[in-house]
């Protein structure tokens, strides 16, 4: 596969420059949406909105917790790729015809054009 | 044709009818002109039109027009119009056929001025959609349509309970406002509950919609789940219940999201979220709320079947779907990459896309009206949202580590149909007030004050930020190749281990009695049917024995005939 890309033109991100730049302007606009906050004056409608950057920290530590307490459930929830396919197909006895490789699948037009 | 009268779902089932027997070019035609003509039409049809006649002496309003159901006759028309462009290269009858009768039966459902009507076509949508899972016509996909079809069939059979009873009390079938007041409101309100997914209740979404074929799953997407939000916001809006509910089903699903593999699958999830913020407004109930409920419902149509069809594009042409053998896409597909990013900007409700002028209406009225908390947790879910169908999904696909996969774009009339939904998911950003003259309700909101476009773009850019920190610190969770367990593990994994040695003992009990009612059965037999001379039936018998068992039974006959 490497050799291949070797050959192949360089893409946008394949240069980490262009993610890096790509971050910076992440950052440049956070920075830019906070320091609006002294020029624009939100209406307040609930009393946490009060809080200077009530958005920016709700945002941010809404997201951390999400993917934390995800990562967590992962813990009890995950099972194997086939953990329902061993139950089912034991009832269900495989019908005769066979199944598609992996380069059959490649080509495209996997919706079962009759 | 042209008068007002002829219900909307006619012009689909004849259609659907001529779709049958044609082919090729011709075939495609149909497929196309049908949503068009129909919408056309529609678009002649006044509010307030009605069409009735009498049944049983039930008043059938198959055909009734107002305000709310014209604007999901509209979106429905459109998401007609875009699912057969999405789906035109497919040759599959089966698919094509049911596609427009899934539509046709989603609009006679929300023109349905009566219970019965609305039952009729409340069946209709299970059983038609069906063939859109089956039609990937894998094994997994067969059974899950099965287990899809059992639990549609039973939300409509809830429903006709409901019906019977509501009929009796109320002496009328009207489609109205009903409330949560009596047994026969309650079922209804749990039939709704079941096609709209409410938490529990959801899982055959999760579990049928990302095994249907590429194209099927947008059609599923557009339909089911809004036929329930409408009918929930006819019958039950100002249900505090619903509040508690919606803000459930907005918040659990994108945990789930977050640790999926299969990006379909990531899509179903969400898409219980968004329908949770559409709940929370018809469980306030005002003419805000209810305004920003709908019109949600209007714009997640399009988004988010922009977003199934990028990934359903994505299949069609790699036939993988999953987060942990894709990547690198954008390579080779960058313009279905951009139009995924622009749906996931839509749903995201990033400002100038659709979802900022409809969600913030659901969430200016829980401020409004005292449900603080709720939209603190709507808060939460709407950055959530971002997080794993605004990010998630593009970056998995199109970015993240090259996964090699060399592709091409998808065929033009996929491109097209993308195409079509996100320059509306920009133009209704862009001026909502189009949008808005479509509404029930006129309530003068302005979605473009400057708090609300500050604070909205703060979060997401903080919650984006949340993603790259994340990342870089290696603690985001990595796709991996694996199934997770929600509420169909009860009735896939728990109640089959219970109930197949329960019934291996029913079954080997009721062998065991049956082997030996039969042992008996055989041993008479054997007796009666031995032809050796000493055999019961072979034996020689005496004529006059045969004359003495005559007399006896005339003598027992003359005795008992004395009484």
């Amino acid at each position: 596969m490497d050799k291949q890309n070797a050959n192949e033109k360089q893409y946008l991100f394949d240069n980490p420059k262009n993610v890096k730049r790509l971050l910076y302007i992440v950052y440049a606009c956070c920075a830019v949406l906070v320091l609006l906050e002294f020029v624009i004056h939100r209406h307040i409608y609930h009393s946490w909105e009060e809080l200077f950057g009530f958005y920016p920290i709700y945002g941010f530590v809404g997201c951390v917790v999400l993917v934390l307490v995800a990562k967590w459930m992962r813990t009890f929830l995950m099972r194997d790729e086939d953990y329902y396919d061993k139950l089912e197909s034991k009832q269900h006895p495989k019908p005769a015809n066979k199944k598609q490789t992996e380069a059959e699948q490649a080509q495209g037009g996997n919706d079962v054009d009759a | 044709m042209w008068m007002p009268e002829l219900p909307a779902f006619v012009p689909f089932f004849i259609g659907a009818l001529i779709a049958l027997v044609t082919t090729g070019k011709v075939r495609q035609a149909v497929l196309l002109i049908t949503p068009v003509l129909s919408g056309l039409h529609l678009l002649t049809v006044p509010v307030g039109t009605v069409l009735s006649f009498s049944f049983l002496n039930f008043e059938l309003e198959v055909f009734e027009v107002d305000k709310l159901s014209l604007l999901f006759g509209y979106i429905f028309h459109i998401a007609a119009f875009i699912c057969m462009l999405f789906a035109l290269h497919v040759k599959d009858t089966l698919q094509q056929v049911s596609g427009l009768l899934y539509a046709g039966s989603a609009i006679g459902a929300v023109f349905a001025g009566d219970l019965i009507t609305l039952f009729i076509f409340w069946e209709l949508l299970a059983v038609t959609s069906v063939f859109l899972i089956w039609a990937r016509r894998t094994e997994r996909a067969y059974i899950a349509g099965l287990r899809y079809l059992i639990i549609q069939v039973l939300s409509g059979v809830v429903l006709l309970v409901g019906i019977v009873f509501y009929a009796y009390k109320h002496q009328s079938i009207n489609f109205e406002f009903i409330g949560l007041n009596d047994t026969a409101s309650w079922l209804i309100f749990i039939a709704f509950g079941i096609k709209c997914a409410f938490p529990m209740l959801h899982n055959w979404l999760t579990d049928a919609y990302p095994e249907a074929t590429p194209t099927g799953t947008v059609f599923l997407s557009a339909f089911t789940t809004k036929v329930a939000v409408y009918a929930l916001a006819r019958a039950y809006p100002g249900t505090e219940l619903l509040v508690y509910i919606g803000v459930i089903m907005a918040c659990f699903p994108i945990f789930f999201a977050v640790i999926e593999n299969d990006l379909r699958r990531v899509l179903a999830y969400s898409m219980i979220n968004q329908i949770g913020f559409m709940v929370v407004g018809i469980g306030i109930g005002t003419a805000l709320a209810v305004n920003g409920a709908v019109s949600h419902a209007f714009n997640d149509i399009l988004f988010k079947g922009l977003l199934f069809m990028s990934m359903g594009a994505v299949l069609h042409m790699t036939g993988k779907i999953d987060g942990s053998r894709l990547g690198g896409l954008y390579k080779t597909m960058p313009k279905t990459a951009i139009l995924c990013m622009v749906g996931a900007a839509s749903i995201s409700a990033f400002p100038l896309f659709s979802g900022f002028v409809s969600k913030s209406m659901v969430m200016s009225a829980a401020l409004n009206n005292g449900y603080g908390w709720a939209w603190l947790l709507l808060l939460f879910s709407a950055a959530g949202v971002f997080h794993h169908a605004g990010i998630k999904i593009p970056y998995f696909a199109f970015f993240a580590h090259d996964s090699g996969i060399r592709t091409s774009e998808p065929p033009k009339n996929m491109l097209f149909a993308m195409s079509i939904a996100a320059v509306l998911c920009v133009a209704i950003g862009v001026y909502p007030q189009a949008l808005y003259s479509l509404l029930p309700f006129d309530t003068g909101y302005n979605p473009y004050d400057a708090t609300h476009v500050l604070t909205q773009t703060q979060l997401l850019f903080f919650s984006a930020l949340a993603f790259v920190w994340l990342n870089l610190k290696n603690m985001y969770p990595p796709e991996l190749p694996s199934v997770n367990l929600d509420i169909d593990w009860f009735y896939r994994r728990l109640f089959p281990a219970i109930l197949t040695p329960f019934f291996s003992l029913f079954w080997s009990i009721d062998r065991a009695v049956r082997g030996v009612f039969m042992r008996g059965v055989n041993g008479l037999l054997g007796v009666i049917s031995r032809h050796e001379p000493d055999g019961i039936l072979s034996r020689t018998q005496l004529s006059g024995s045969m004359v003495i068992w005559v007399s006896i039974l005339l003598a027992v006959f003359l005795i008992l005939s004395f009484w």
